[in-house]
Protein backbone atom coordinates (compact mmCIF):
# COMPACT_ATOMS: atom_id res chain seq x y z
CA UNK A 1 0.00 0.00 0.00
CA UNK A 2 2.78 2.53 1.42
CA UNK A 3 4.76 1.73 -1.54
CA UNK A 4 1.70 2.12 -4.13
CA UNK A 5 1.56 5.75 -3.11
CA UNK A 6 5.01 6.37 -2.91
CA UNK A 7 5.38 5.37 -6.83
CA UNK A 8 2.32 7.68 -7.70
CA UNK A 9 4.29 11.03 -8.61
CA UNK A 10 6.54 9.34 -10.53
CA UNK A 11 3.36 7.94 -13.16
CA UNK A 12 1.14 10.49 -12.97
CA UNK A 13 2.76 13.09 -15.14
CA UNK A 14 2.61 11.22 -17.93
CA UNK A 15 -1.00 11.08 -17.90
CA UNK A 16 -2.65 14.85 -18.47
CA UNK A 17 -4.91 14.98 -15.67
CA UNK A 18 -6.57 18.20 -14.96
CA UNK A 19 -6.74 20.21 -12.00
CA UNK A 20 -9.69 18.95 -9.75
CA UNK A 21 -10.35 22.83 -8.64
CA UNK A 22 -10.04 24.39 -12.64
CA UNK A 23 -11.80 23.36 -15.65
CA UNK A 24 -10.65 21.55 -18.52
CA UNK A 25 -8.96 23.32 -21.03
CA UNK A 26 -11.41 24.06 -23.62
CA UNK A 27 -13.63 25.25 -21.28
CA UNK A 28 -10.98 27.72 -20.15
CA UNK A 29 -10.29 28.62 -23.28
CA UNK A 30 -14.23 29.06 -24.59
CA UNK A 31 -14.83 31.40 -21.23
CA UNK A 32 -11.69 33.68 -22.13
CA UNK A 33 -13.16 34.03 -25.67
CA UNK A 34 -16.86 34.40 -24.90
CA UNK A 35 -15.47 37.39 -22.49
CA UNK A 36 -12.82 38.39 -24.42
CA UNK A 37 -15.33 39.00 -27.74
CA UNK A 38 -18.33 40.04 -25.46
CA UNK A 39 -15.67 43.20 -23.71
CA UNK A 40 -14.08 44.45 -27.12
CA UNK A 41 -17.52 44.07 -29.15
CA UNK A 42 -19.29 46.00 -25.99
CA UNK A 43 -16.88 48.45 -24.74
CA UNK A 44 -13.59 48.44 -27.11
CA UNK A 45 -15.24 48.73 -30.40
CA UNK A 46 -17.46 51.98 -29.06
CA UNK A 47 -13.99 53.78 -27.96
CA UNK A 48 -11.92 53.05 -31.07
CA UNK A 49 -15.05 54.28 -32.91
CA UNK A 50 -15.03 57.68 -31.36
CA UNK A 51 -11.32 57.90 -32.09
CA UNK A 52 -11.79 57.21 -35.54
CA UNK A 53 -14.66 59.15 -36.48
CA UNK A 54 -13.32 62.40 -34.49
CA UNK A 55 -10.61 61.97 -36.38
CA UNK A 56 -11.45 60.79 -40.12
CA UNK A 57 -11.22 64.41 -41.83
CA UNK A 58 -7.67 64.91 -40.24
CA UNK A 59 -5.98 66.58 -37.40
CA UNK A 60 -7.19 70.36 -38.62
CA UNK A 61 -11.02 69.42 -38.21
CA UNK A 62 -10.35 67.80 -34.61
CA UNK A 63 -8.99 70.77 -33.57
CA UNK A 64 -11.05 73.51 -34.97
CA UNK A 65 -14.17 71.42 -33.29
CA UNK A 66 -12.67 71.76 -29.90
CA UNK A 67 -11.28 75.33 -30.21
CA UNK A 68 -14.27 76.83 -31.83
CA UNK A 69 -15.85 79.15 -29.57
CA UNK A 70 -18.85 76.83 -28.85
CA UNK A 71 -16.81 73.94 -27.58
CA UNK A 72 -14.53 76.23 -25.35
CA UNK A 73 -17.64 77.67 -23.80
CA UNK A 74 -18.67 74.45 -23.40
CA UNK A 75 -15.51 73.04 -21.74
CA UNK A 76 -15.00 76.22 -19.52
CA UNK A 77 -19.15 75.67 -18.46
CA UNK A 78 -18.17 72.09 -17.67
CA UNK A 79 -15.23 73.07 -15.53
CA UNK A 80 -16.95 75.69 -13.66
CA UNK A 81 -19.89 73.13 -12.64
CA UNK A 82 -17.12 70.50 -11.53
CA UNK A 83 -15.17 73.68 -9.31
CA UNK A 84 -18.40 74.25 -7.71
CA UNK A 85 -20.20 70.88 -7.23
CA UNK A 86 -17.26 67.94 -6.66
CA UNK A 87 -16.05 70.29 -3.90
CA UNK A 88 -19.13 70.55 -2.03
CA UNK A 89 -20.31 67.14 -2.05
CA UNK A 90 -17.09 66.15 -0.80
CA UNK A 91 -17.52 68.29 2.08
CA UNK A 92 -20.81 66.38 2.33
CA UNK A 93 -19.30 63.34 1.63
CA UNK A 94 -16.74 63.50 4.28
CA UNK A 95 -19.07 65.03 7.41
CA UNK A 96 -21.91 62.89 6.56
CA UNK A 97 -19.25 59.56 6.89
CA UNK A 98 -17.98 61.07 9.86
CA UNK A 99 -21.44 61.32 11.21
CA UNK A 100 -22.94 57.64 10.47
CA UNK A 101 -19.87 56.12 11.30
CA UNK A 102 -18.70 57.46 14.82
CA UNK A 103 -22.11 58.35 16.48
CA UNK A 104 -25.39 56.08 17.11
CA UNK A 105 -28.44 58.09 16.96
CA UNK A 106 -32.23 57.35 16.08
CA UNK A 107 -32.99 57.41 12.27
CA UNK A 108 -29.39 56.33 11.35
CA UNK A 109 -30.60 53.82 7.98
CA UNK A 110 -33.29 56.35 6.90
CA UNK A 111 -31.04 58.82 6.56
CA UNK A 112 -27.91 56.28 4.55
CA UNK A 113 -31.16 55.39 2.56
CA UNK A 114 -32.01 59.31 1.80
CA UNK A 115 -28.15 59.04 0.92
CA UNK A 116 -28.56 56.26 -1.40
CA UNK A 117 -31.32 57.70 -3.33
CA UNK A 118 -30.25 59.65 -6.00
CA UNK A 119 -28.87 56.64 -7.08
CA UNK A 120 -32.44 55.09 -7.44
CA UNK A 121 -33.74 58.24 -9.46
CA UNK A 122 -34.07 58.68 -13.33
CA UNK A 123 -31.78 61.25 -14.13
CA UNK A 124 -34.67 62.68 -16.33
CA UNK A 125 -36.75 63.00 -12.57
CA UNK A 126 -33.65 64.58 -10.82
CA UNK A 127 -33.61 67.14 -13.16
CA UNK A 128 -38.04 67.50 -13.17
CA UNK A 129 -37.76 68.32 -9.49
CA UNK A 130 -35.94 71.55 -9.82
CA UNK A 131 -38.19 72.87 -13.02
CA UNK A 132 -40.90 72.00 -10.03
CA UNK A 133 -39.23 73.52 -7.10
CA UNK A 134 -37.72 76.67 -9.14
CA UNK A 135 -39.28 76.60 -13.01
CA UNK A 136 -41.93 79.52 -13.90
CA UNK A 137 -44.80 77.35 -12.62
CA UNK A 138 -42.57 75.75 -9.84
CA UNK A 139 -43.19 76.54 -5.86
CA UNK A 140 -41.12 79.32 -5.68
CA UNK A 141 -41.35 79.85 -9.23
CA UNK A 142 -43.44 83.32 -8.98
CA UNK A 143 -40.97 84.33 -6.31
CA UNK A 144 -38.12 84.41 -8.28
CA UNK A 145 -39.45 85.66 -11.94
CA UNK A 146 -40.52 89.30 -9.42
CA UNK A 147 -36.74 89.66 -7.89
CA UNK A 148 -35.21 88.53 -11.88
CA UNK A 149 -33.63 85.45 -10.61
CA UNK A 150 -33.20 82.85 -12.84
CA UNK A 151 -32.57 79.24 -11.52
CA UNK A 152 -33.88 76.87 -14.32
CA UNK A 153 -32.27 77.90 -17.93
CA UNK A 154 -29.47 78.89 -16.23
CA UNK A 155 -26.00 78.18 -14.41
CA UNK A 156 -27.59 77.50 -11.03
CA UNK A 157 -30.08 74.64 -11.74
CA UNK A 158 -27.07 72.69 -13.82
CA UNK A 159 -25.32 73.17 -10.44
CA UNK A 160 -28.28 71.89 -8.82
CA UNK A 161 -29.27 68.98 -10.52
CA UNK A 162 -25.91 67.76 -11.29
CA UNK A 163 -25.00 68.21 -6.80
CA UNK A 164 -28.10 66.27 -6.63
CA UNK A 165 -27.05 63.33 -9.13
CA UNK A 166 -23.82 63.20 -7.69
CA UNK A 167 -24.56 63.21 -3.65
CA UNK A 168 -24.14 59.85 -3.16
CA UNK A 169 -20.49 59.09 -4.52
CA UNK A 170 -18.08 59.99 -1.63
CA UNK A 171 -20.68 59.37 1.12
CA UNK A 172 -21.36 56.08 -0.06
CA UNK A 173 -17.25 55.32 -0.92
CA UNK A 174 -16.63 56.38 2.83
CA UNK A 175 -19.17 55.10 4.82
CA UNK A 176 -18.20 51.80 5.16
CA UNK A 177 -14.68 52.38 5.07
CA UNK A 178 -14.71 54.59 7.92
CA UNK A 179 -17.18 52.32 9.64
CA UNK A 180 -14.29 49.35 9.29
CA UNK A 181 -11.54 51.52 10.58
CA UNK A 182 -14.00 52.39 14.05
CA UNK A 183 -12.47 54.82 15.65
CA UNK A 184 -10.32 53.80 18.73
CA UNK A 185 -7.39 56.05 17.24
CA UNK A 186 -9.50 59.18 17.00
CA UNK A 187 -10.80 58.55 20.44
CA UNK A 188 -6.82 58.17 21.52
CA UNK A 189 -6.44 61.81 20.24
CA UNK A 190 -8.87 63.24 21.50
CA UNK A 191 -7.90 62.30 24.81
CA UNK A 192 -4.45 63.43 24.41
CA UNK A 193 -6.05 66.65 23.89
CA UNK A 194 -6.47 67.35 20.62
CA UNK A 195 -9.19 69.08 19.10
CA UNK A 196 -11.99 67.79 16.79
CA UNK A 197 -10.06 69.21 13.45
CA UNK A 198 -6.95 68.28 14.01
CA UNK A 199 -7.80 64.81 15.33
CA UNK A 200 -9.82 64.64 11.54
CA UNK A 201 -6.65 65.96 9.79
CA UNK A 202 -3.75 64.12 11.33
CA UNK A 203 -5.72 60.69 12.35
CA UNK A 204 -8.50 60.18 10.27
CA UNK A 205 -7.71 61.91 6.98
CA UNK A 206 -4.21 59.58 6.42
CA UNK A 207 -6.42 56.48 6.80
CA UNK A 208 -9.11 57.61 4.58
CA UNK A 209 -7.18 59.63 2.01
CA UNK A 210 -7.23 57.15 -0.79
CA UNK A 211 -10.77 56.00 -0.22
CA UNK A 212 -11.70 59.68 -0.44
CA UNK A 213 -9.86 60.52 -3.64
CA UNK A 214 -11.78 57.42 -5.39
CA UNK A 215 -14.95 58.78 -4.40
CA UNK A 216 -13.41 62.06 -5.39
CA UNK A 217 -12.55 61.15 -8.77
CA UNK A 218 -15.75 58.91 -9.43
CA UNK A 219 -18.25 62.06 -8.19
CA UNK A 220 -16.09 64.33 -11.03
CA UNK A 221 -16.11 61.59 -14.12
CA UNK A 222 -20.25 61.76 -13.51
CA UNK A 223 -20.11 65.29 -12.73
CA UNK A 224 -18.55 65.82 -16.21
CA UNK A 225 -20.88 63.39 -17.75
CA UNK A 226 -23.91 64.31 -16.66
CA UNK A 227 -26.76 64.62 -19.55
CA UNK A 228 -30.12 63.45 -18.52
CA UNK A 229 -30.88 66.05 -15.41
CA UNK A 230 -28.90 68.88 -16.88
CA UNK A 231 -31.01 68.36 -19.96
CA UNK A 232 -34.02 69.20 -18.50
CA UNK A 233 -32.92 71.98 -16.63
CA UNK A 234 -30.36 73.62 -19.17
CA UNK A 235 -32.96 75.40 -21.47
CA UNK A 236 -29.76 74.24 -24.24
CA UNK A 237 -28.69 77.72 -24.63
CA UNK A 238 -25.37 77.73 -27.15
CA UNK A 239 -22.90 79.55 -25.70
CA UNK A 240 -24.50 80.13 -22.32
CA UNK A 241 -25.40 76.96 -20.70
CA UNK A 242 -24.58 74.01 -22.59
CA UNK A 243 -22.40 71.74 -20.94
CA UNK A 244 -20.00 69.14 -22.95
CA UNK A 245 -22.53 66.37 -23.33
CA UNK A 246 -24.90 69.27 -24.28
CA UNK A 247 -22.74 70.30 -26.77
CA UNK A 248 -22.17 66.80 -28.34
CA UNK A 249 -26.25 66.17 -28.58
CA UNK A 250 -26.55 69.65 -30.26
CA UNK A 251 -23.82 68.63 -32.71
CA UNK A 252 -25.03 65.10 -33.70
CA UNK A 253 -28.74 66.68 -33.91
CA UNK A 254 -27.32 68.90 -36.72
CA UNK A 255 -25.61 65.92 -38.63
CA UNK A 256 -22.14 67.54 -37.41
CA UNK A 257 -20.31 64.01 -36.36
CA UNK A 258 -16.95 64.93 -36.88
CA UNK A 259 -17.35 67.82 -34.80
CA UNK A 260 -19.59 65.75 -32.10
CA UNK A 261 -17.33 62.90 -31.94
CA UNK A 262 -13.94 65.23 -31.53
CA UNK A 263 -16.08 66.69 -28.11
CA UNK A 264 -16.76 63.25 -27.27
CA UNK A 265 -13.40 62.10 -27.87
CA UNK A 266 -11.77 65.07 -25.31
CA UNK A 267 -14.50 63.64 -22.68
CA UNK A 268 -13.34 59.77 -23.54
CA UNK A 269 -10.04 60.87 -22.99
CA UNK A 270 -11.44 62.20 -19.50
CA UNK A 271 -13.13 58.54 -18.92
CA UNK A 272 -9.74 56.68 -19.63
CA UNK A 273 -8.32 59.08 -17.00
CA UNK A 274 -10.71 58.05 -14.41
CA UNK A 275 -10.38 54.55 -15.12
CA UNK A 276 -6.33 54.71 -15.00
CA UNK A 277 -6.11 56.75 -11.50
CA UNK A 278 -8.86 54.22 -10.18
CA UNK A 279 -6.65 51.20 -10.91
CA UNK A 280 -3.46 52.99 -9.08
CA UNK A 281 -5.87 53.85 -6.04
CA UNK A 282 -6.76 50.27 -6.02
CA UNK A 283 -3.21 48.92 -6.53
CA UNK A 284 -1.87 51.81 -4.16
CA UNK A 285 -4.53 50.44 -1.00
CA UNK A 286 -3.37 47.10 -1.74
CA UNK A 287 0.23 47.63 -1.28
CA UNK A 288 -0.79 49.53 1.85
CA UNK A 289 -2.62 46.70 3.19
CA UNK A 290 -0.09 43.93 2.14
CA UNK B 1 -17.20 43.81 25.06
CA UNK B 2 -20.04 45.09 23.44
CA UNK B 3 -21.72 46.58 26.11
CA UNK B 4 -18.64 48.28 27.56
CA UNK B 5 -17.60 49.81 24.22
CA UNK B 6 -21.41 51.05 24.04
CA UNK B 7 -20.98 52.71 27.95
CA UNK B 8 -17.58 54.02 26.64
CA UNK B 9 -19.05 55.82 23.57
CA UNK B 10 -22.01 57.10 25.92
CA UNK B 11 -19.62 58.58 28.56
CA UNK B 12 -17.14 59.74 25.75
CA UNK B 13 -17.78 61.45 22.54
CA UNK B 14 -15.79 62.43 19.83
CA UNK B 15 -16.13 66.46 18.59
CA UNK B 16 -17.66 67.20 15.69
CA UNK B 17 -21.09 65.33 16.22
CA UNK B 18 -23.36 69.01 15.95
CA UNK B 19 -21.26 70.37 12.83
CA UNK B 20 -21.43 66.96 11.04
CA UNK B 21 -25.09 66.43 12.05
CA UNK B 22 -26.44 69.56 11.30
CA UNK B 23 -24.60 70.23 8.30
CA UNK B 24 -25.24 66.34 6.85
CA UNK B 25 -29.44 67.19 7.78
CA UNK B 26 -29.44 70.41 6.10
CA UNK B 27 -27.73 69.25 2.75
CA UNK B 28 -29.99 66.19 2.99
CA UNK B 29 -33.28 67.70 3.18
CA UNK B 30 -32.10 71.00 0.82
CA UNK B 31 -31.20 69.14 -1.95
CA UNK B 32 -32.36 65.40 -1.60
CA UNK B 33 -36.23 65.11 0.79
CA UNK B 34 -36.96 68.97 -0.62
CA UNK B 35 -36.76 68.62 -3.88
CA UNK B 36 -38.02 65.18 -4.25
CA UNK B 37 -40.92 66.14 -2.50
CA UNK B 38 -42.35 67.93 -5.17
CA UNK B 39 -43.46 65.49 -6.83
CA UNK B 40 -45.63 64.35 -4.22
CA UNK B 41 -46.83 67.83 -4.03
CA UNK B 42 -47.66 68.00 -7.67
CA UNK B 43 -49.35 64.79 -7.77
CA UNK B 44 -51.44 65.37 -4.97
CA UNK B 45 -52.75 68.50 -7.07
CA UNK B 46 -54.36 66.06 -9.10
CA UNK B 47 -57.80 64.44 -8.85
CA UNK B 48 -57.81 60.62 -8.86
CA UNK B 49 -59.15 60.17 -12.22
CA UNK B 50 -56.83 62.78 -13.84
CA UNK B 51 -53.98 61.33 -12.66
CA UNK B 52 -54.92 58.09 -13.85
CA UNK B 53 -56.22 59.08 -17.25
CA UNK B 54 -52.34 60.32 -17.45
CA UNK B 55 -50.79 57.31 -16.42
CA UNK B 56 -53.00 54.84 -17.91
CA UNK B 57 -52.73 56.81 -21.62
CA UNK B 58 -51.83 53.95 -24.55
CA UNK B 59 -48.41 56.12 -24.99
CA UNK B 60 -47.58 55.81 -21.21
CA UNK B 61 -48.27 52.40 -21.10
CA UNK B 62 -46.38 51.69 -24.18
CA UNK B 63 -43.48 53.29 -22.67
CA UNK B 64 -43.66 51.19 -19.39
CA UNK B 65 -43.67 47.83 -21.21
CA UNK B 66 -40.80 49.00 -23.55
CA UNK B 67 -38.40 50.38 -20.37
CA UNK B 68 -39.25 47.12 -18.16
CA UNK B 69 -39.23 44.82 -21.35
CA UNK B 70 -35.65 46.17 -22.43
CA UNK B 71 -34.21 46.98 -19.19
CA UNK B 72 -34.90 43.00 -17.99
CA UNK B 73 -33.82 41.64 -21.34
CA UNK B 74 -30.23 44.04 -20.91
CA UNK B 75 -30.00 42.95 -17.13
CA UNK B 76 -30.68 39.12 -18.15
CA UNK B 77 -27.85 39.47 -20.49
CA UNK B 78 -25.22 41.00 -18.12
CA UNK B 79 -26.16 38.49 -15.25
CA UNK B 80 -25.34 35.74 -17.84
CA UNK B 81 -21.74 37.51 -19.40
CA UNK B 82 -21.08 39.45 -16.44
CA UNK B 83 -20.84 36.30 -14.15
CA UNK B 84 -19.03 34.65 -16.90
CA UNK B 85 -16.49 37.74 -17.07
CA UNK B 86 -16.22 38.14 -13.50
CA UNK B 87 -15.34 34.48 -13.61
CA UNK B 88 -12.90 34.48 -16.29
CA UNK B 89 -10.92 37.63 -14.63
CA UNK B 90 -10.55 36.20 -11.17
CA UNK B 91 -9.88 32.86 -11.82
CA UNK B 92 -7.71 32.75 -15.13
CA UNK B 93 -4.87 34.39 -16.95
CA UNK B 94 -4.58 35.42 -20.52
CA UNK B 95 -2.75 37.97 -22.62
CA UNK B 96 -4.12 41.41 -22.01
CA UNK B 97 -6.69 40.77 -18.54
CA UNK B 98 -5.74 43.99 -16.91
CA UNK B 99 -6.70 45.94 -19.82
CA UNK B 100 -9.82 44.14 -20.43
CA UNK B 101 -10.11 44.33 -16.27
CA UNK B 102 -9.92 48.30 -16.34
CA UNK B 103 -12.36 48.30 -19.59
CA UNK B 104 -15.38 46.95 -17.78
CA UNK B 105 -14.98 50.54 -15.48
CA UNK B 106 -15.45 51.89 -19.11
CA UNK B 107 -19.58 52.22 -18.83
CA UNK B 108 -19.29 53.95 -15.14
CA UNK B 109 -16.69 56.09 -16.41
CA UNK B 110 -17.64 57.50 -20.12
CA UNK B 111 -20.53 59.98 -20.34
CA UNK B 112 -23.85 58.61 -21.61
CA UNK B 113 -24.34 60.72 -24.11
CA UNK B 114 -20.79 59.63 -25.72
CA UNK B 115 -21.57 56.09 -25.17
CA UNK B 116 -24.80 56.88 -27.03
CA UNK B 117 -23.87 58.35 -29.73
CA UNK B 118 -20.96 55.65 -30.10
CA UNK B 119 -23.39 52.91 -30.53
CA UNK B 120 -26.02 54.13 -32.62
CA UNK B 121 -23.15 55.44 -35.22
CA UNK B 122 -22.06 51.45 -34.57
CA UNK B 123 -25.55 49.78 -35.05
CA UNK B 124 -26.51 52.25 -37.26
CA UNK B 125 -27.61 50.32 -40.69
CA UNK B 126 -24.73 51.81 -42.42
CA UNK B 127 -22.46 51.79 -39.24
CA UNK B 128 -19.58 48.83 -38.32
CA UNK B 129 -21.94 46.41 -37.34
CA UNK B 130 -25.06 47.46 -38.35
CA UNK B 131 -23.89 47.05 -42.19
CA UNK B 132 -23.62 43.02 -41.33
CA UNK B 133 -27.34 43.00 -40.57
CA UNK B 134 -30.30 42.85 -42.92
CA UNK B 135 -32.51 44.01 -40.00
CA UNK B 136 -32.38 47.32 -37.94
CA UNK B 137 -30.76 47.08 -34.57
CA UNK B 138 -30.67 51.04 -34.14
CA UNK B 139 -33.66 52.89 -33.66
CA UNK B 140 -35.29 49.53 -33.02
CA UNK B 141 -36.30 47.69 -29.32
CA UNK B 142 -32.81 45.80 -30.29
CA UNK B 143 -31.06 49.28 -29.79
CA UNK B 144 -32.57 50.01 -26.73
CA UNK B 145 -31.48 46.75 -25.32
CA UNK B 146 -27.66 47.29 -26.59
CA UNK B 147 -27.67 50.45 -24.79
CA UNK B 148 -28.76 49.42 -21.61
CA UNK B 149 -26.53 46.31 -21.66
CA UNK B 150 -23.43 48.69 -21.98
CA UNK B 151 -24.93 50.46 -19.14
CA UNK B 152 -25.11 48.14 -16.76
CA UNK B 153 -22.14 45.52 -17.68
CA UNK B 154 -19.88 46.91 -14.94
CA UNK B 155 -22.64 46.82 -12.41
CA UNK B 156 -22.61 42.72 -12.65
CA UNK B 157 -18.96 41.99 -13.08
CA UNK B 158 -17.80 44.52 -10.20
CA UNK B 159 -20.04 42.90 -7.75
CA UNK B 160 -19.67 39.18 -8.63
CA UNK B 161 -16.01 39.71 -8.69
CA UNK B 162 -14.82 40.60 -5.11
CA UNK B 163 -17.71 37.83 -3.99
CA UNK B 164 -15.46 35.28 -6.49
CA UNK B 165 -11.97 36.73 -5.26
CA UNK B 166 -12.82 36.42 -1.49
CA UNK B 167 -13.82 32.59 -2.15
CA UNK B 168 -11.78 30.09 -0.61
CA UNK B 169 -10.40 27.28 -2.88
CA UNK B 170 -10.23 24.45 0.50
CA UNK B 171 -13.67 24.88 -0.19
CA UNK B 172 -13.51 23.31 -3.45
CA UNK B 173 -10.76 20.66 -2.91
CA UNK B 174 -13.05 19.48 -0.03
CA UNK B 175 -15.75 18.79 -2.44
CA UNK B 176 -13.41 17.77 -5.26
CA UNK B 177 -12.01 15.06 -2.85
CA UNK B 178 -15.25 14.12 -1.31
CA UNK B 179 -15.90 13.06 -5.17
CA UNK B 180 -17.89 15.59 -6.71
CA UNK B 181 -16.82 16.12 -9.88
CA UNK B 182 -15.86 19.99 -11.35
CA UNK B 183 -19.69 20.31 -12.70
CA UNK B 184 -21.39 19.34 -9.58
CA UNK B 185 -18.54 21.57 -7.31
CA UNK B 186 -19.69 24.64 -9.47
CA UNK B 187 -23.51 23.64 -8.99
CA UNK B 188 -23.30 22.92 -5.79
CA UNK B 189 -20.57 24.59 -3.53
CA UNK B 190 -19.68 27.69 -6.40
CA UNK B 191 -22.76 29.34 -7.16
CA UNK B 192 -24.84 29.37 -4.30
CA UNK B 193 -22.43 31.68 -2.94
CA UNK B 194 -22.67 33.65 -5.68
CA UNK B 195 -25.84 33.84 -5.32
CA UNK B 196 -26.51 37.17 -3.75
CA UNK B 197 -23.99 39.02 -5.29
CA UNK B 198 -25.42 38.28 -8.97
CA UNK B 199 -28.91 39.08 -7.42
CA UNK B 200 -27.54 42.64 -6.44
CA UNK B 201 -25.83 43.00 -9.53
CA UNK B 202 -29.24 42.28 -11.77
CA UNK B 203 -30.85 44.71 -9.14
CA UNK B 204 -27.92 47.24 -9.80
CA UNK B 205 -28.05 47.05 -13.55
CA UNK B 206 -32.22 47.17 -13.97
CA UNK B 207 -32.69 49.78 -11.45
CA UNK B 208 -30.09 51.92 -13.91
CA UNK B 209 -31.35 50.73 -16.80
CA UNK B 210 -34.98 52.31 -15.69
CA UNK B 211 -33.97 55.62 -15.47
CA UNK B 212 -31.48 55.47 -18.22
CA UNK B 213 -31.82 58.52 -20.37
CA UNK B 214 -28.19 59.55 -22.08
CA UNK B 215 -27.37 55.92 -24.05
CA UNK B 216 -30.65 55.23 -24.75
CA UNK B 217 -31.99 58.72 -26.16
CA UNK B 218 -29.83 58.68 -29.66
CA UNK B 219 -30.37 54.61 -30.41
CA UNK B 220 -33.86 54.51 -29.80
CA UNK B 221 -35.38 56.26 -32.51
CA UNK B 222 -37.95 57.26 -29.96
CA UNK B 223 -40.93 56.95 -31.68
CA UNK B 224 -43.97 56.88 -29.67
CA UNK B 225 -45.61 53.53 -28.96
CA UNK B 226 -42.70 51.99 -30.84
CA UNK B 227 -39.28 53.20 -29.36
CA UNK B 228 -40.04 55.92 -26.13
CA UNK B 229 -38.50 54.75 -23.20
CA UNK B 230 -40.55 56.44 -20.27
CA UNK B 231 -37.54 58.68 -19.15
CA UNK B 232 -38.29 59.88 -22.98
CA UNK B 233 -41.50 59.94 -22.17
CA UNK B 234 -41.42 62.47 -19.51
CA UNK B 235 -38.81 64.47 -21.34
CA UNK B 236 -41.55 65.07 -24.11
CA UNK B 237 -44.10 66.21 -21.92
CA UNK B 238 -41.69 68.70 -20.71
CA UNK B 239 -40.67 70.16 -23.52
CA UNK B 240 -44.37 70.73 -24.26
CA UNK B 241 -44.76 72.40 -20.66
CA UNK B 242 -46.69 69.82 -19.48
CA UNK B 243 -45.56 69.81 -16.38
CA UNK B 244 -48.66 68.26 -14.39
CA UNK B 245 -48.01 65.20 -17.37
CA UNK B 246 -44.57 64.82 -16.57
CA UNK B 247 -45.13 64.72 -13.08
CA UNK B 248 -47.29 62.09 -12.66
CA UNK B 249 -45.26 59.92 -14.65
CA UNK B 250 -42.31 60.36 -12.99
CA UNK B 251 -44.29 59.54 -9.83
CA UNK B 252 -45.00 55.96 -11.49
CA UNK B 253 -41.49 55.87 -12.62
CA UNK B 254 -40.69 56.84 -8.68
CA UNK B 255 -43.14 54.19 -6.94
CA UNK B 256 -42.39 51.27 -9.47
CA UNK B 257 -38.21 51.30 -9.24
CA UNK B 258 -39.57 51.70 -4.82
CA UNK B 259 -41.18 48.57 -5.12
CA UNK B 260 -38.47 46.50 -7.42
CA UNK B 261 -35.79 47.64 -5.13
CA UNK B 262 -38.52 46.35 -2.16
CA UNK B 263 -39.00 43.38 -3.76
CA UNK B 264 -35.02 42.64 -4.41
CA UNK B 265 -34.17 43.04 -0.61
CA UNK B 266 -37.71 41.07 0.08
CA UNK B 267 -35.92 38.16 -2.13
CA UNK B 268 -32.35 38.54 -0.74
CA UNK B 269 -33.25 38.37 2.97
CA UNK B 270 -35.39 35.04 2.17
CA UNK B 271 -32.23 33.60 0.23
CA UNK B 272 -29.71 34.42 3.56
CA UNK B 273 -32.21 33.19 5.79
CA UNK B 274 -32.66 29.93 4.08
CA UNK B 275 -28.64 29.52 3.43
CA UNK B 276 -28.31 30.71 7.03
CA UNK B 277 -30.87 27.50 8.19
CA UNK B 278 -29.18 24.71 6.19
CA UNK B 279 -26.03 25.64 7.67
CA UNK B 280 -27.39 25.88 10.90
CA UNK B 281 -29.03 22.20 10.73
Amino acid sequence: MTENVLEQPHTLPKVKIDSPTSEPKWIRRSLITISVLFLSLFLLLPLVMIFMTAFQKGVDVYLASITNSEALSAIRLTFLVVLIVVPLNTLFGVLSAWLISKYHFKGKNILLTLIDLPFAVSPVIAGLIFVLLFGAQGLFGEWLLERDIFIIFALPGIILATLFVTVPFVARELIPLMQAQGQSEEEASHSLGANGFQTFMRITLPKIKWGLLYGVILCNARVIGEFGAVSVVSGHIRGLTNTMPLHIEVLYNEYQFTAAFAVASLMSLLALATIIAKNIIEWRTKEVSK
Amino acid sequence: MASLTAKKQKAFRLPGFKLSFGFTIFYVSLLILLPLSMILLHSLQLTWGEFWTIISDPRAVASYKLTIGASLVAALINVVFGTIIAWVLVRYTFPLKSLMDGLVDLPFALPTAVAGIALTALYAPNGWIGQFFDFKIAFTPLGIMIALTFIGLPFVVRTVQPVLESFRIEEEEASASLGANRMQTIRHVIFPTLIPAILTGFTLAFARALGEYGSVVFIAGNMPMKTEITPLFIMTKLEQYDYVGATAIASVMLIGSFFFLLTMNIIQWLIQRKYTKRVGA
